[in-house]
């Protein structure tokens, strides 16, 4: 891998659910094309998947910003929704307010916050009512 | 024993892909964020979900084909589109237990 950083911007759009995923799929083409080990791969794509569903289907789309150096790879997933009451309940597993709609879907576990803790080596929750929530999700790769 | 060996005997139908891959292990959940976390690479996944994200779930966990038993639908958007992603779908009238019981009862060599 090169020295360089690479810089990907998405926007995550919530029109279509049946797109919900494109952002992290295209972080996944990337990083595979930049031989990154897969094992990394498959949690950085993962916990950014959950991330961007979560923008998708919690509020009403939103951004994803992925920096890639040698030594990390960030993803920011950012959205202008309704933000998020207590960071601290929400990252229970189980608990969700997924409507009836998303949840025939196949969401609504109230795991995606909890899968994104576990496969990332730094997660960061910043949200505030009526404003939006910004979720940053960091994965070493050279540990 | 690959999906498609599998297919064949049990009299599931190919629906999407080539089923080449060899299955490993079983996963059956509806939940998506559940089976992203519990599910293996190489496992044959069940669900009666039937929604294109489903398909996002599957190349993440790199499952070897998803099943969709008792008979439900699967519509043309789906198939086209797991047709894109090379992913294996299969379809069975059998409920989601059945399925899993019979496949690893055909691969242990119980049948
Ligand atoms: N971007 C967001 N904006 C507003 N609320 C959010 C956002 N992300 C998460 N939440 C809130 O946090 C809860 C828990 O999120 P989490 O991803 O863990 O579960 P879920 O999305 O409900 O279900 P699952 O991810 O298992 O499909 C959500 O139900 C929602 O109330
Ligand atoms: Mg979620």
């Amino acid at each position: 891998m090169s020295d360089s950083t690479v810089k990907l911007h998405y926007d995550i759009d919530a029109e279509d659910f049946t797109t919900a995923g494109e952002a992290s799929s295209g972080v996944k083409k990337t990083l595979t094309r930049l031989g990154v080990n897969p094992e990394l791969i498959k949690r950085i794509s993962i916990a950014m998947y959950e991330a961007e569903i979560n923008a998708v289907i919690h509020a009403n789309g939103g951004f994803a910003d992925v920096e890639i150096t040698p030594e990390m790879v960030k993803v920011v997933i950012s959205d202008n929704g309704p933000g998020i009451p207590c960071v601290e309940d929400a990252m229970k597993p189980g608990w969700s307010t997924a409507s009836n709609l998303v949840r025939e879907m196949g969401f609504g576990a109230g795991m995606g916050l909890p899968n994104m803790k576990r496969y990332t080596d730094e997660m960061c929750v910043e949200s505030e009512v009526g404003v939006g929530t910004k979720i940053t999700l960091i994965v070493y790769l050279n540990r | 024993m690959t999906v498609k060996e599998v297919a064949e005997k049990l009299g599931f139908s190919i629906l999407t892909g080539d089923g080449e891959r060899e299955i490993t292990g079983f996963y059956a959940c509806d939940l998506l964020s559940w089976v992203i976390s519990h599910a293996k690479n190489g496992d044959m996944w069940v669900t009666v979900m039937n929604n294109i994200n489903i398909l996002a779930v599957a190349s993440l966990v790199d499952v070897a084909c998803i099943v969709i038993p008792e008979g439900v639908e699967i519509y043309d958007n789906l198939a086209e589109r797991a047709n894109e992603k090379g992913i294996t779908i299969l379809a069975t009238e059998l409920s989601a237990a059945d399925a899993v019981i019979k496949t690893h009862d055909l691969i242990n060599g119980n049948i």
